[in-house]
């Protein structure tokens, strides 16, 4: 590639930069902060965790480890009703969380800014097909879509990750169009056709770029859409029984009367930590809505 | 009609490098919905234009905005396709261009932009840009930076090699402009359309950028078609003028004929309309009244013709075509 010679600095660089981190926003560092911390933790889980988190605990004295309170027999956050220890379930909770978020995000962002880019720079009947079919999918209610595909296929949590990528492309997709629309007007662009840029080309180097923050925008709206939407899948039943996720956790709790027998340890937890990723999520959001719309002056 | 034209005394070679026959570009206003009710107009940006431009030669077109001169250029360089008529290329229809045959008259046509600001992608730094056309037209990345060189030498960019790195926001507009022309002309093309190249300058620097383009095109014996609005930019740049008006012909011919004698009524008021750098001389813009009518729906017979003053009964119902008047030819029904 000698086009990527000519730039000084390199590709990877290139792309991080492009991606404008919101740093001087203090909320966007926070959920980034946040988000540093959960992706740690999700990397390191089999360390940081202390037990099995689907393993069975038993007392030094040989009795079911079932509902206790946290710090009793050196359980952080105490156990469940079966004796699994809660701390290691969030620990690995946050791994399927993010594994979740982040495909799901990457599914999102990437079938978005596909369908944007080529319906917005070709237009005609390809952008008329590809944005009836948006529209369709705007029709389809989100969680029913879920809960039926699950229903169709095995419980699994790529479920989720499958039904947000046939779905929710459609906003991303679309504010993806209309910004090349804009951009497809520029001389620069005409420039590069006069002196025999490819389509691929001019949509690679001189439109793609100037879209990149806007579908991470979307990512990150779209990983804490895929963490709750889990969440509430998991919560309703549908969710896959061989994986723990906060979800599950809760579903757990639930079933199991944990608020009658007042273990907020139990449920208070995982709850913050869904709320914790998904309000990074905004927060980083918030940060580039200032970078993208300056005039909004906030 | 090519057989009846006649050569004028500058020999070219008798094969025109560029002709177009009656090219139109129509554009369709409204969407289909409107057009189910019969409710969508046609804009013809270029309606049925047709001419002949010898190797060596340059022409001016001229007209006020909205007459289609800049439309004609996006045609030429295949940004946009006729949707009637031909454009012939070195004896080739250019509709018909794909693959590498398209990529070969990319590196043989090429445009200058009206607004330097806009034609450079932000992000780029001068030696990207001007590398784009290079690694395009398959040049060894050994050899490019020569060439850039070159090329920002040939439109006069003092000490280039200090431009190379930096971003377009760093340089002036006359640099910028200077930068665009050296990105048109680093593949060394045999034909350019410089599409109103100074109109976004300050006056200041224009005439540099405007002697820049004329010696280039003397020094490389380049083809050009010159896009203003500015009858002395023309007259400065070109020695054949197209007197453009409504996306039609009104009159085409040597620019001194033009300037001096014009026939069509419209060239006349154009003519009229340039200021008089004398406070004493007499200066009488012709009345052709109000502006341009709406190009949804133009006057019928000749376009000209709601504002034209000697306009008559034949003007509203027949359209007159281009016919030789001595030198030029001119569509009028006076001559």
């Amino acid at each position: 590639m000698h086009d990527l010679a000519l730039q000084k600095p390199g590709l990877v660089g290139r792309m991080f930069r492009s991606l404008k981190l919101p740093l001087s926003d203090p909320f966007a560092v926070f959920g980034l902060a946040v988000y540093a911390t959960f992706l740690l933790t999700a990397i390191f889980a089999d360390a940081i965790a202390p037990y099995d988190p689907t393993e069975i605990l038993y007392t030094p004295e040989y009795e079911l480890a079932s509902d206790l309170r946290p710090g009793e027999q050196g359980f952080i956050l105490g156990t469940t009703s079966l004796g699994r220890d809660i701390f290691s379930q969030i620990v690995y909770g946050t791994r399927s969380a993010l594994i979740i978020g982040i495909t799901a995000a990457f599914m999102v962002a990437l079938i978005g800014s596909v369908v944007g880019l080529v319906s917005g720079y070709f237009g005609g009947w390809v952008d008329a097909v590809l944005m009836r079919l948006a529209d369709i999918a705007f029709g389809i209610p989100f969680l029913p879509f879920v809960i039926v595909l699950a229903a169709f296929l095995e419980p699994s949590i790529w479920n989720v990750v499958l039904a947000m990528a046939l779905v929710l492309w459609r906003d991303t997709g679309r504010v993806i169009r209309s910004q090349v629309l804009t951009l497809r007007s520029r001389g620069y662009v005409d420039a590069a056709r006069v002196c025999g840029s490819s389509d691929l080309k001019i949509i690679l180097r001189h439109i793609a770029p100037n879209i990149l923050p806007l579908s991470f925008l979307y990512g990150s709206i779209a990983i804490g859409w895929a963490i709750l939407t889990e969440a509430s899948i998991s919560f309703l039943g549908f969710g896959d029984p061989q994986s723990i996720s906060w979800g599950y956790m809760l579903q757990d709790a639930f079933a199991s009367q944990a608020l009658a027998k007042q273990a907020y340890y139990w449920f208070v937890p995982p709850g913050i930590c869904i709320i914790l990723v998904v309000s990074a999520g905004f927060f980083i959001t918030r940060g580039y809505e200032n970078l993208l719309f300056p005039k909004l002056g906030r | 009609m090519a057989g009846t034209r006649m050569r004028s005394a500058v020999t070219y070679s008798n094969e025109p490098l560029v002709s177009l026959r009656s090219a139109e570009l129509h554009y369709r206003v409204g969407g289909a919905l409107s057009a189910l009710r019969g409710r969508s107009s046609v804009v013809k940006a270029v309606d049925g234009v047709s001419f002949d431009i010898h190797r060596g030669e340059s022409v001016g077109l001229l007209g006020e905005s909205g007459c289609g001169k800049s439309s004609i250029g996006r045609l030429l360089m295949k940004l946009e396709d006729a949707t009637g008529g031909e454009i012939v290329f070195a004896g080739e229809p250019i509709s018909g261009l794909r693959g590498a045959a398209l990529k070969c008259y990319r590196a043989k046509a090429q445009l200058i932009f009206q607004n330097p600001f806009d034609a450079v992608n932000p992000r780029f730094t001068i030696r990207a840009t001007l590398a784009e056309p290079l690694e395009n037209a398959g040049i060894p990345a050994g050899e490019r930076e020569a060439r850039i060189i070159a090329a920002l030498e040939l439109v006069r960019l003092p000490q280039p090699a200090q431009f190379l790195d930096r971003y377009p926001h760093q340089l002036s507009g006359g640099q910028l402009q200077r930068v665009v022309m050296a990105r048109a002309l680093i593949l060394q093309p045999d034909f350019v359309v410089a599409d109103e190249p100074v109109s976004m300058l300050d006056v200041s620097v224009r005439a540099g950028v405007l002697n820049v383009f004329r010696d280039v095109r003397d020094r490389l014996g380049l083809t050009a078609i010159y896009i203003s609005h500015d009858l002395a930019l023309v007259r400065y740049v070109c020695e054949r003028t197209i007197v453009m008006y409504l996306g039609r012909i009104m009159e085409d011919g040597p620019t001194e004929d033009i300037v001096h004698e014009p026939l069509h009524p419209y060239a006349k008021a154009l003519v009229a309309a340039v200021p008089v750098p004398h406070p004493d001389q007499s200066h009488d813009p012709l009345p052709i009244g109000r502006g341009a009518p709406d190009p949804r729906n133009p006057p019928s017979g000749c376009v000209f013709r709601d504002r034209c003053p000697r306009a008559f009964d034949r003007c509203a119902s027949e359209v007159p075509q281009l016919r030789q008047i001595g030198t030029r030819k001119v569509a009028c029904h006076l001559f």
